[in-house]
């Protein structure tokens, strides 16, 4: 595929030259079958297409679209041999094929800890209650029909999952963006802040320091979620995506969104609330979702998603087709708020440049940058490095593990390294 | 996890208007309730039964029962260890449960092995703090294809098992909620988490507000660049595929070709050739697909998923390995689904399954043609 796109060009060089030396003028019309003039320019352009010379399709052939069909190659991918089942397991979303900062809902990844269910919307229940009566006055039971009725809010946050870039924490496992950082998507969720059904249901926020979210499936995953969070209004009881409903793999018809906090704490296909005094550490707070530091102490109820950033084009395992101009493209973004600043390394890290930021830039959601670049055939090094609001600034893999170790498994949000070979694939390395 | 037996309508009436007296707290939320008239209900006793089930690590929630280690061994032959293993060592579909403590760390509440840097892998009893995760997490999630599907006396009596699998407590043990607490003094790593990390948004942990892990951003001949020392290595190119399928077909760069050795050169090695259609390939795959999908989903509707690979072995035999053994064999196949079969494949016994015959037989009849992906 690299070679006929190489080649392509190449032939209409030659062509070019051809033509030019023969001294021909490049016809403006060429006959729809017959076949071009040697030199005489681009077969693509020379010679008419089907679907400039036919009948296209009718509306709403199909009701709900889907994308071309050239964009096959765009999908959501499990890692091989990460997980025995495919009920408890990952799917990664394709990052290196993604323009802007949302996530196509169905290339939204996938995390399901005892697989996934296509709830009936209508027989599903968030219930509210308290550790005990004097934490929740009026324990309460919400339907989607109630829910809805409520005003809603609508914004942009990136979730990723607390164990995303996980694999490489030790040494380079996986090559490509894909799995080195897809599980980590970005949407616009739709719904009520849950600061709102407490008070509803006239919840003793005083007393109350610990929310516990509850899954309705199979799992039923809990996860004791940060009041700061909740009081602060940013917590919600989400139904929608993109526009839509939520999908099915990501909770339909309730979950829960948690700004800034890590993928299982978003409690999919939500179906309790309990406020209590207490945390609760469940399994994946007690179990899994520990972060193992040098000294053989875990970290528990470790949460935010801290300041990371991957350049996504070019990326492991892609092949740059030609030297000259590349806008090298990436995302960014923060658990402890706005992307200030990404810096840009083409010479693995020795000199950065301050990348352009698109708009929009908000809190907790993916920022978009990129970098013009003039690639000269040589090696090189491109990383990315991310500054936050806070004035946090994305370490890279000496610094991480000099702290953490590479046994965390959890929360590895170094710099990443692609190197950029003469032959024009690209490696995923690591600089340390 | 709070258990409201007699908490009836009129005593919820009298809660509501003596905390209405109350100035600053009673005043937001009856704001708040007033808001929003005819929207949301009351719970009533019986649904919060129904679905408060969590236990919290001061054992708040736990319900009365108990269950001695050899009831739990019953327990755990039949519902857990085909995947777990007998002695919960097993990592065919999970990380083991049990292994990697000592008697060391009964006595001092750390697991010695996690300070290991060599030690291979780390068992739920390596990690666990809390005894009330364990009890919470069986009765909520397990076994892994009918969850909630155990009682108490139940779940008493295999976490009881599972902590004798560890030398924890003694062959004799019977736990009970009142005996929880005991036990728990002795979880080999109790004492084994920090929450004194910049991680968690607020101070309920008294954590810190300070990262762990602080950079400079260095902007010219920075010194501290680093070196390359670590690289894709050669086997794992094309372990997660031919990574040419899994990038866009145009744009500024591919996907490389990975199902060939690397080029060397950047100019292209290979003559180029007629590519296939891509209408053709999606055509030719939707014909092929269209049997196999509907008895995949059906396979992963009745969970066959779970303990079936397609092609390899889990708990039992991979699809394909089923259908190469038996082609053809519709009504067998279809017989073995419904009413279970043992000594086969193996010594891990397959359960009879509950579903309809109409699903078994699509299933069974994929499986006969060939379990076509």
């Amino acid at each position: 595929m690299v070679a006929q796109a190489r080649a392509g060009r190449r032939d209409f060089l030659r062509n070019a030259f051809a033509a030019a030396a023969a001294g021909l003028a490049v016809p403006t019309l060429v006959a729809q079958t017959g076949p071009a003039v040697p030199g005489a320019g681009e077969a693509a352009i020379l010679e008419l297409p089907e679907h400039s010379r036919g009948l296209g399709q009718g509306v709403a052939t199909d009701g709900y679209g889907r994308p071309s069909q050239h964009e096959a190659n765009v999908q959501r991918r499990p890692s091989p041999g990460l997980t025995q089942t495919s009920q408890s397991s990952v799917s990664f979303a394709p990052l290196q094929s993604m323009f802007g900062i949302v996530t196509p809902s169905g290339l939204h990844f996938e995390r399901h800890h005892q697989g996934w269910w296509d709830i009936d919307p209508t027989r599903h229940r968030l219930l509210l209650n308290g550790s005990e009566p004097a934490m929740l006055r009026r324990p309460m039971v919400f339907t989607l029909d109630a829910l809805m009725r409520l005003p809603s809010v609508s914004r942009f946050h990136f979730i990723e999952c607390g164990a995303n870039t996980g694999m490489e924490w030790g040494n380079v496992a996986v090559p490509t963006a894909q799995y080195t950082h897809g599980m980590l998507s970005c949407s616009e969720f739709t719904g009520v802040p849950l600061i709102t059904l407490l008070e509803m249901a006239g919840a003793n926020l005083q007393r109350g320091k610990f929310v516990l979210a509850e899954g309705a499936d199979g799992s039923s995953l809990t996860r004791t979620i940060p009041m700061q969070a909740i009081r602060s209004g940013e917590v919600l009881v989400a139904y929608g995506q993109n526009g839509e409903m939520l999908r099915p793999e990501n909770g339909y018809p309730l979950r829960l969104v948690v700004p800034g906090v890590q993928g299982v704490s978003w409690v999919k296909y939500l179906r309790r609330i309990e406020l209590g005094d207490k945390p609760y550490a469940t399994k994946d707070e007690a179990i899994h979702y520990i972060d193992l530091m040098p000294d053989g102490r875990h970290r528990q109820y470790t949460s935010i998603q801290e300041c990371k950033s991957v350049v996504t084009t070019p990326s492991g395992g892609q092949v740059l087709l030609d030297r000259g101009f590349f806008s090298i493209s990436g995302l960014a973004w923060s658990g402890r708020g706005r992307v200030k600043r990404v810096d840009v390394s083409v010479d693995g890290g020795r000199n950065w440049r301050v990348a352009r930021l698109q708009t929009p830039v908000l809190d907790k959601c993916l920022t978009r940058f990129s970098l013009d670049w003039v690639w000269d055939g040589k090696p090189a090094i491109v990383q990315s490095r991310a500054i936050d609001d806070t004035g946090y600034v994305q370490p890279g893999y000496r610094q991480s593990r000099a702290v953490r170790g590479t046994r965390s498994i959890y929360h590895n949000n170094s710099i990443q390294s692609w190197l950029v070979q003469e032959n024009g694939e690209v490696k995923n390395v690591q600089v340390a | 996890m709070s258990r409201l037996p007699d908490q009836s309508g009129w005593r919820l009436v009298f809660l509501l208007g003596l905390l209405g007296l109350l100035v600053v707290f009673g005043a937001t939320a009856a704001t708040a309730s007033d808001r929003f008239p005819g929207v949301g209900r009351a719970a009533t006793p019986a649904e919060l039964a129904a679905w408060d089930t969590d236990v919290r690590p001061d054992f708040r929630g736990l319900p009365p029962g108990s269950g001695s280690v050899a009831q739990g061994q019953d327990v755990w032959e039949a519902k857990c260890a085909s995947c777990h293993g007998i002695f919960g060592e097993s990592n065919q579909v999970f990380n083991p449960v049990i292994g990697g403590t000592s008697a060391d760390d009964v006595k001092s509440g750390r697991v010695a092995r996690l300070t290991d840097q060599g030690y291979p892998g780390r068992t739920t009893l390596m990690k666990v703090p809390t005894l009330s995760t364990l009890w919470d997490y069986i009765y909520r999630a397990m076994p892994w294809n009918q969850p909630k599907s155990l009682t108490p006396d139940e779940v008493y009596a295999v976490t009881a098992f599972m902590l004798h699998l560890g030398n924890v407590v003694p062959q004799e043990f019977v736990l009970s909620n009142r005996n929880m607490q005991e036990a728990q003094a002795r979880l080999p790593n109790r004492d084994g988490m920090t929450t004194q990390h910049a991680l968690w948004p607020g101070t309920e942990f008294g954590g810190t507000d300070r990262a762990d892990v602080r950079a400079r951003a260095c902007m010219q001949n920075c010194p501290d660049a680093g070196r390359v020392t670590s690289t894709l290595p050669d086997y794992a190119r094309n372990q997660h595929g031919n990574l040419a399928e899994q990038n866009r077909l145009v744009g500024a760069q591919r996907g490389a070709d990975t199902s060939r050795a690397e080029v060397v050169a950047f100019a292209p090695a290979v003559p180029v050739s007629a590519a296939t259609p891509l209408a053709a390939v999606v055509a030719k795959a939707d014909s092929a697909a269209s049997n196999s999908k509907l008895a995949l989903a059906l396979s992963a509707k009745y969970a066959c998923t779970a303990c079936h690979g397609v092609a390899q072995k889990i708990v039992g035999p991979g699809f394909s390995e089923i259908a190469r053994k038996h082609p053809g064999k519709v009504d067998y196949l279809a017989g073995k689904i419904r009413s279970g079969s043992a000594g086969v494949w193996g010594v891990v016994p397959m359960p009879a399954q509950n579903l309809p015959e109409a699903d078994a037989r699509i299933i069974a009849a994929w499986l006969a043609a060939g379990a076509a992906k």
